[in-house]
């Protein structure tokens, strides 16, 4: 179990409520930001009207009418955080983040440098101006996240949200930690099994004595109970990772998007993954450092909770860069594309294998498709394999975004297909498109449109005038240089001009629908002078 | 049954198994199907390892309805090579777009397929041009191994289940006014095994909301339903 090596003192940076600082809210405006219809976070302004992590998005609204609701996005935290990141880098080497609005740094090197740990955490509280944030000092990361949560609390009671730091004396760190909660040790089941027990604080749980705790708790209990004494969770394991670990990858030609460098990112995520579960060692904290091909480089300390699994690995490579490449006020981002990733696992520990789900239907079945999709993806490219969202538009093309498989599943335009705008709380969210060809939708969209000839009883193509109205009836319809069939019913025409402000979207074309004697229908649209397939009803 | 019993428990209760269901036992050998369709398929819905082949004018609308029912009840779909398939439609019928995804394979499309069959319940395909036959039959013993359903879209020999669209009328347009409605179509199904005997059925596909639906009055709108089973036993 290691002998009891004092915890290495480290500093804690939290920023709290981030993500709804991240979705730009006003300081005294009341704003939660909702995920899976649960509020993950809210403002000042909120809490005090009662709203708490964890309601139900009703429940929230219920109890503050005022509240304005953002859904959650975590792309837009880590962009968002990626500036505060870049100054609290300067003032040490080894900054690791945790998620957005959470980083941590020892303050070994640091705390000399700038004259003790006072000066330092002042240095970074001023160095933070403009962003409310806590900065805790303490031995061990846990005592120094909640030495940086009280110190956020104890300058509230002056001022709304204002930034503030704690230092704990090395050595108090016991004393420190003894009045918090079991809950401040973030693991909930075991948290619940020993509040039953009778042991409510960390104070209460540090006294036991260590040899009772692995009888009784296994291996979690004790490092839960390493944390609450204030000591390392887990002896430092004194190895370097072996360098065959290291995954890097060339991009050539140089990525200029985000999305092409995470699809890479995915692909080597996948590798080290693998290398490492071969080894039996799974990884908690990652170096992801990406170059360009003019040299400037970004390397990053990635840690999370639990282990790093591949898709974890992959979104936190996409969240760098997405800050990197936005640039950000503080340093203006890279100015070519990027070439070389490298992803070097920093700290691993042994694998302590994956607890599948009890009930795990959905998820196994959810696992084994994603793993064939990122296959077929591997065989076909990205681009091949795409899932569809319906979006807001006129035309059955319009009404479906289709989106690369692995990429967030936003519309291209907002809205759904149906009648009438989606008003919430008198704002309208989802906005009307009307004019939309009536359901119900056909089952073939043709993307390149297909040329086709609609002619009246005369041989003459059908003209649309410019009051909206058919020249004359259409009698006969060819499909590309198919044969021609006799048209037994149609409907329309039904004219459309869409952004006519706009003079390279500009579009004007008048749509009918048509069923020929051969039992089929068509959606035609006349455009440009000539007619043109947009859809057929198989 | 006569008595209700209080409903505030059993909600609860029958809303927690429904959660804690896995999503289709592996020992379930049927996909569950929109039960207009239930008289059409021997097995009374799709039976994992079959493969069907459906042609015919309004085959798209057929083969989207047949994916509905499963890909709603959880189970993960996927179109190869059909790059222009509605997906309004698809989401009218019920079919679940976040479980349901469209791969363009490009002219190697039955390695495609191979590699979609060991995780999706359910695959639609539209080959392009004519497979060699051992590659065709390599595909189809594929996916009876792994439980896939293979639909495909066109002619296809050697399928345990062909369903023809024998004719089909849309209603709704007259001259110069009104808009597609519903559309009223025949179905033929004939196969090997279970199937052999041809079966025809009278459905709206789809009707005024966009869903298939028998028509009512005809024989098939009055078997379709659970009893399905016990009458196609005969």
């Amino acid at each position: 179990m290691g002998g009891d090596r004092q915890a290495e003192r480290t500093v804690v940076v939290w920023c709290p409520d981030w993500p709804v600082h991240a979705a730009g809210a006003q300081p005294h405006e009341a704003v939660a930001v909702v995920a899976a219809n649960r509020v993950v976070a809210c403002s000042v302004a909120a809490r005090r009207e009662g709203v708490k992590r964890g309601l139900r998005r009703r429940e929230a609204q219920a109890r503050c009418p005022d509240l304005r609701i953002v859904p959650s996005d975590e792309g837009r935290d880590a962009r968002a955080f990626e500036p505060v990141v870049a100054v609290v880098a300067r003032c040490t080497p080894r900054l690791e983040v945790v998620r957005p609005g959470l980083c941590a740094f020892p303050t070994r090197g640091p705390s000399r440098y700038f004259g003790g740990d006072e000066a330092l955490a002042d240095r970074v509280v001023a160095a933070l101006a403009g962003v409310p944030c806590g900065v805790g000092v303490a031995d061990g990361r846990l005592a120094a996240s909640l030495a940086a949560r009280r110190a956020v609390r104890d300058d509230d009671a002056g001022r709304v949200g204002g930034s503030g730091r704690l230092v704990v004396a090395p050595g108090e760190t016991a004393s420190f930690l003894a009045p918090f909660p079991i809950s401040a040790l973030e693991r909930p089941a075991l948290a619940d099994l020993l509040v039953r027990l009778g042991l409510r604080t960390l104070g209460d749980f540090a006294a036991l004595p260590a040899a009772d705790v692995v009888a009784r708790f296994g291996l979690d209990g004790v490092s839960a109970h390493r944390l609450a004494c204030g000591l390392d969770e887990r002896p430092p394991a004194g190895r370097e990772p072996p360098p065959e670990l290291v995954v890097q990858r060339e991009l050539d030609p140089p990525a200029e998007r985000v999305d092409v460098a995470a699809f890479a990112a995915k692909g080597m995520a996948d590798e080290l993954h693998g290398r490492l579960a071969a080894l039996g060692l799974s990884c908690t904290r990652v170096l992801i450092e990406a170059e360009t091909e003019h040299g400037e480089r970004l390397a990053r300390l990635w840690r999370h909770e639990g282990a790093l699994d591949a898709a974890a690995m992959a979104e936190r490579v996409r969240w760098q860069l997405d800050g990197w490449l936005a640039g950000t006020a503080v340093e203006a981002g890279p100015t070519g594309g990027l070439t070389l990733l490298r992803l070097v696992p920093d700290e691993v520990g042994p694998a302590s294998g994956r607890q599948l789900g009890f009930w795990g239907g959905v998820a196994a079945a959810d696992d084994r498709a994603a793993r064939a999709l990122a296959r077929v993806q591997g065989m076909l490219g990205p681009e091949a394999v795409t899932t569809a969202v319906l979006s807001g538009g006129r035309s059955p093309a319009e009404q479906a975004t289709l989106v690369p498989w692995g990429e967030p599943r936003e519309p291209a335009r907002p809205g759904a297909p149906g009648d009438g705008p989606v008003r919430i709380d008198g704002r309208v969210e989802l906005p009307p498109w009307p004019g939309q060809v009536p359901p119900p939708a056909p089952a073939v969209v043709h993307h390149d449109l297909l040329p086709a000839e609609v002619v009246d009883g005369d041989g003459r193509p059908v003209v649309v005038g410019g009051r909206g109205l058919a020249g004359a009836p259409p009698a006969r319809l060819s499909v590309g240089d198919g044969r021609w069939a006799t048209v037994v019913g149609w409907a329309g025409p039904w004219p459309v001009d869409e952004r006519w402000w706009d003079a390279a979207a500009h579009r004007r074309r008048a749509r009918m629908q048509l069923a020929t004697d051969d039992g089929a229908a068509y959606l035609v649209a006349l455009e440009g002078g000539r007619w043109w397939v947009e859809a057929t009803y198989d | 049954m006569a008595v209700r019993a209080q409903a505030l428990p059993h909600d609860g209760l029958h809303e927690l198994a429904g959660r804690t269901r896995p999503v289709a036992q592996a020992g379930e050998q049927v996909l569950p199907v929109l039960p207009c369709l239930a008289s059409l398929l021997p097995w009374a819905g799709l039976r994992r390892g079959a493969t069907v082949a459906v042609t015919g004018p309004g085959a798209t609308s057929l083969a989207l309805a047949l994916l509905a029912a499963a890909s709603a009840a959880g189970s993960w779909a996927a179109a190869v090579g059909l790059p222009s398939l509605g997906m309004v439609a698809a989401a009218q019928v019920g079919v679940d777009l976040a479980r349901f995804v469209m791969v363009a394979p490009g002219r190697d499309w039955p390695t495609a397929v191979a590699a979609l069959v060991d995780a999706f319940d359910m695959v639609l395909v539209r080959p392009s041009g004519r497979p060699p036959a051992a590659a065709g039959r390599r595909l189809v013993a594929r996916a009876r191994e792994r439980g896939a359903v293979l639909l495909v879209h066109g002619p296809w020999e050697g399928a345990d289940l062909r369903l023809r669209i024998d004719g089909s009328v849309w209603q709704g347009l007259g001259q110069g006014y009104g808009h597609l409605r519903r559309r009223r179509v025949e179905v033929v199904g004939e196969g090997r095994g279970a199937a052999a005997r041809a079966h025809r059925a009278r459905l709206w596909l789809p009707d005024d909301d966009g869903r298939p639906a028998s028509v009512r009055g005809s024989p098939e709108h009055a078997r379709a339903g659970p009893t399905a089973v016990g009458a196609r036993a005969g």
